[in-house]
Order: C-alpha cells, then sequence, then structure tokens
C-alpha cells in the first residue's frame, strides 16, 4: 500500500514537474534530501491549496540539492544536513526550517534503558554483539534497519557515523515494519523517526536523554539532524519562491511541519 | 443479409482489437524492459552484475552484483518446491482417486480458499506467527530468513500444484485403472503405477506452474526473508531478485545507475520467468500429443 502511495506520488510529482515547466515562472522548484519528501509534500499541498501557486520537489539527495541551488537549477535547495564551510563560501544560505529526532527503539521486555551514542555505534557495526555487554540480558543483538536510501537510514548513519558499515539481521522497507519486528523480538534494536514511535516498542535515552519534540529542539537529544532550506546569498528568490519561503518558515506552518512527523522550531 | 454481414465483422474487429491489447501490453513491457534494463549492465559490466557477491548500492563505492540475489530466488524456489511438491502431489492423488465425495468437495474448497487469499496476508501471518516460531524453534537470534520465506512460498504454491494435478489425474481414462485392477494390482499400486505415470506431463506442468508463482512472489517474501543482501543460508536473512527490485525502487532516484539497475535486475527476472514459461509450453504441448 504504501508503495502504491509512494509510486502515485512519484507519477503526480512527475506530471507537476511538467506543469510546472508549462506554467513557466509560476510554480516553485524545490530539490534535495528524501528525506524531506514528507515535511516538503505536506507543506506544498498546503500552500498550494491556499494559494493556487504549485510547489514541485525533486527527491534527489541533499548533495544534488545543494548543487542544483547552486547552478540556479532550483529555487530552494532542501538538505537534511547543516552546510559546510566550502558550501558556504561559494555563497550559499541555509535556514532551519525543522529538526528531526530519531528514536532508537528495543524491545519492551528489554532491561536496557539508556546507551551512549557511541554504543550504538559500536552496536550497530558488529563491534558489541551481545546485550550482556552493555548490562542487559544474555542475548545476540538482532540488528534492524531500514533499505537503502531510505532517509532515516541516511540520517541515522551519518549521526552514528556508521555510513556503508552497518551489519544488519534484517532491512525493512517501512517505520512500521521496523517497529512492529522490534516488538516482536526482545533481542532487536532498531532506529524510527521520533513522531512514529508507539508504545510498543521502548525509545531508548541517548546520553541520559529521552527523546522527545523538547529534548529535540534544544538539541540535548543528539540522534536528530536538520531540516534545511538553502538559498543563494545576494540573489532574490522569484516571488512566488518567497512567498513560499515566506510561509513555511512562519509560526502558522509549524502545526503543519509536526503532523508530518518533523519537530518545528517555531 | 448484408447489414447482418457488417454487424459480424464488426464484432470480429472489436474482439481481434481486444486480444491486441494483451499483445501490446506484453510487447511494450517487454521492449520497455529490454531499453531500461540494459544500459546498467552495459555500465557494470555483465560478469560483474551477474556473478558479483557484494550490492550495496547506496555505499560511497556503490557495488552492484547480484549473485546473492539470483541464488537466493533459485535456492527459495527449490526449497518451496522440495517442501510443496510432496505435499501437494500426495493430497492430489488423494482426492482424485482415494477421498469420497464429501471430504474431495471439503478439501478442494480449502485449496480454492488458499489460492484467493492475497500475498500480503501470507505475510502478515508469516510475520507475526512464522518469523518467531522459527526463531523460539531453532534457538536464533531472528526468525526472518530463508527458511521462513521457503515455508510461505511452499504454502503459497500449494494450490496451483493440487489443482492442476487433479485435473490431470482425473482425466486419465477409467480403461487403464479397470485394467490394472483386473490383473490383480491393489488400488494403491495402481494410482502409483498406472494413474500418475499416465498424468506425468500435467503433474509436471503443476510444478513449473508452481515454480513460476514461487519465483515471481514478491510482497510475502518481503515480509519474512529480512531482505539483507547476504549470500544465500538457511537460517539468514536474505533478499530475493523481486524484493531487490522492490524494496530499492521508491528511493532510487530517476536516472541513477541504482535505478537502472534495478530495472537489470527485473530483466534478469523476466528471463527466468520466459524460461520457465517455455518450459510449461513444452510439457503442455507434450501432453497435448500424447
Amino acid at each position: 500500500m504504501k508503495k502504491v502511495i509512494c509510486f502515485t506520488a512519484v507519477a503526480l510529482l512527475l506530471v507537476s514537474t511538467l506543469v510546472g515547466c508549462q506554467k513557466g515562472n509560476r510554480a516553485v522548484a524545490t530539490d534535495g534530501s528524501t528525506s524531506m519528501s514528507k515535511v516538503i509534500g505536506t507543506l506544498g499541498e498546503v500552500f498550494e491549496s491556499n494559494t493556487g501557486i504549485t510547489v514541485t520537489y525533486n527527491a534527489t539527495g541533499s548533495g544534488a540539492g545543494i548543487q542544483a541551488v547552486e547552478e540556479g537549477r532550483c529555487d530552494i535547495g532542501l538538505s537534511s544536513r547543516g552546510l559546510k564551510d566550502s558550501e558556504k563560501a561559494k555563497g550559499l544560505e541555509e535556514t532551519v526550517l525543522a529538526l528531526d529526532g530519531i528514536a532508537i527503539i528495543v524491545n519492551s521486555q528489554n532491561s536496557i534503558k539508556d546507551l551512549t551514542l557511541d554504543t550504538v555505534s559500536k552496536v550497530y557495526t558488529g563491534e558489541i554483539k551481545n546485550w550482556n555487554e552493555v548490562g542487559g540480558s544474555e542475548g545476540e543483538i538482532v540488528l534492524i534497519g531500514r533499505e537503502a536510501g531510505s532517509g532515516t537510514r541516511d540520517g541515522f548513519e551519518s549521526i552514528t557515523d556508521t555510513k556503508d558499515k552497518c551489519v544488519y539481521r534484517q532491512e525493512l522497507t517501512s517505520t512500521g515494519d521496523v517497529i512492529t519486528t522490534v516488538a516482536s523480538n526482545p533481542n532487536a534494536i532498531g532506529y524510527a523517526s521520533l513522531a512514529s514511535v508507539k508504545e510498543t516498542v521502548k525509545a531508548l535515552s541517548i546520553n541520559g536523554i529521552t527523546p522527545s519534540e523538547e529534548t529535540v529542539k534544544d538539541g540535548s537529544y543528539v540522534v536528530q539532524r536538520p531540516f534545511v532550506l538553502v538559498t543563494k546569498k545576494g540573489t532574490p528568490l522569484s516571488e512566488n519562491a518567497q512567498k513560499f519561503f515566506d510561509y513555511i518558515t512562519s509560526k502558522e506552518a509549524s502545526e503543519v511541519i509536526s503532523r508530518s512527523g518533523a519537530v518545528p522550531i517555531k | 443479409m448484408k447489414k447482418k454481414r457488417l454487424f459480424e465483422d464488426a464484432v470480429h474487429g472489436i474482439f481481434l482489437l481486444l486480444g491486441l491489447v494483451t499483445v501490446g501490453c506484453v510487447l511494450i513491457m517487454t521492449v520497455y524492459l529490454i531499453l531500461s534494463g540494459i544500459p546498467a549492465i552495459k555500465e557494470i559490466g555483465l560478469f560483474h552484475f551477474l556473478f558479483g557477491k557484494e550490492w550495496a548500492s547506496t555505499a560511497s563505492e556503490p557495488q552492484y552484483g547480484i549473485l546473492p540475489f539470483i541464488l537466493t530466488s533459485i535456492y527459495g524456489t527449490a526449497g518451496a518446491i522440495l517442501v510443496g511438491v510432496p505435499i501437494g502431489f500426495f493430497t492430489a492423488v488423494f482426492l482424485s482417486k482415494i477421498a469420497g465425495k464429501t471430504i474431495r468437495t471439503a478439501i478442494e474448497t480449502a485449496v480454492n480458499l488458499l489460492a484467493g487469499i492475497p500475498s500480503v496476508v501470507y505475510g502478515l501471518v508469516g510475520m507475526f506467527v512464522l518469523v518467531p516460531g522459527i526463531r523460539k524453534l531453532f534457538n536464533i537470534p531472528d526468525g526472518a530468513s530463508l527458511l521462513a520465506a521457503i515455508i510461505v512460498l511452499a504454502i503459497m504454491i500449494l494450490p496451483s500444484i493440487i489443482k492442476v494435478s487433479v485435473t490431470a489425474l482425473d482425466a486419465v481414462p477409467r480403461e487403464y485403472e479397470d485394467a490394472s485392477l483386473a490383473l490383480g494390482a491393489t488400488p494403491i499400486e495402481t494410482y502409483f503405477k498406472v494413474s500418475v505415470p499416465a498424468a506425468k506431463s500435467g503433474i509436471a506442468a503443476a510444478v513449473v506452474l508452481g515454480v513460476g508463482r514461487a519465483i515471481g512472489e514478491a510482497m510475502a517474501v518481503m515480509m519474512v526473508a529480512g531482505n539483507v543482501a547476504n549470500m544465500p543460508s538457511l537460517f539468514q536473512s536474505v533478499r530475493f531478485l523481486t524484493t531487490a527490485v522492490a524494496s530499492e525502487m521508491a528511493y532510487s532516484s530517476p536516472g541513477s545507475l541504482q535505478q537502472n539497475a534495478l530495472f537489470s535486475i527485473a530483466l534478469v527476472l523476466f528471463l527466468f520467468i520466459m524460461l520457465l514459461n517455455a518450459t510449461l509450453n513444452f510439457f503442455l504441448k507434450r501432453k497435448k500429443e500424447n
């Protein structure tokens, strides 16, 4: 079902790209991070129904999005990481739109309540293999992750610095599957977007901080990343793009942002 | 008279057009799949693609070897056949030759129901019952494995195997069996030495049909196999050709090598299934000639 929705969404996006071309400068073009598809999609929909201005979104990845802004191929670039100094030096500007918290979840029978970020990396790279090495009861740790290309996986792996090094036992294709699997296996550990974690599993506190909207917002919960809007310094946005930019960074967009699973900063 | 003729021709034309829709769909899909599957194979190299042991499509140094998927699909299908065919075959013999009318109706209804269950339901039951069950039974850390996929597939192919085999066994002329019984053979001897050999091409077709269903299944398998691109082993998490395409397609960016490689996997799967269909046709043709 989710796949079907995805495909339909992609098809719609492709169509809307074409429509955008025909209308010339009317549509607002965004390009970048796949993790932001839900946030930007929801914001775009609400904006379009309010103003009638189309917002297009190309899911190419943060790096490609930043490059697209630099080359002037889109109005607003989307990045799920902060800009590097080298990128800022090229005249790019970042505006944080929202924050995304990733919860590390274990089975509710698991006695572990807290891990350090470093331990989480060691667990996911296979350096720590048994729960008793981190103070739990005997049992081989079962690593549950997401499929390659998933924004949550990309976020988790870059924050824990385990990119391409995770030795997964299962790679599942949706947040729901991860939660279900962790809930049914007492030795499992997984990660999921904070907003979608339910009571069937236990979200671990990291470095002693419990994940919540507040701890993500004040920065004390570390497994989080910013959703950043990238624009070119000194180059004014088109009229429509400016309207969209103003809307999504305004306070009234906060409710829409939290509805789409991210943590608004306003 | 002439009006009637015109009407006949018109209807004829419409039906021809409808028939061509099917042919057109097959042609379009084949051409599309070949066109979109070739570029990645060219870029990666046929040998590296088919026999590479590592798949890491989004790594900083991407690897596109699909040998683990090919072997998993072959092992998984073979396993499902190994488990499913004996059960299906003996059930078919029982239904066609031994069972009374009431029992036959009851079992056939159950088989038909089994055929009608959507694959996602098989996957769901597998995920909630089979996977934890395997974990506890074999005392392994996680139950999502090739074994779980084999069991799910074996159950899924049962209906096609049973139904086609029963049809083949029912078609064996009554005289063959009567002659065997008159010569003093017991009923069981008759069924296995006369009826089954007489129906063997039909039963072979049933097996090939089962293979086709097993190799093409994606949804149920995706939910129980774990989807990690490991080389296949019974208790390891594995990824099939079908699930390799399904799990990564949603996030792959259009035109990237990753997405093209997924099309190439689909092309390989398509060729596998074409080969199976050719085998099936071969058996069915032989049956007709007999």
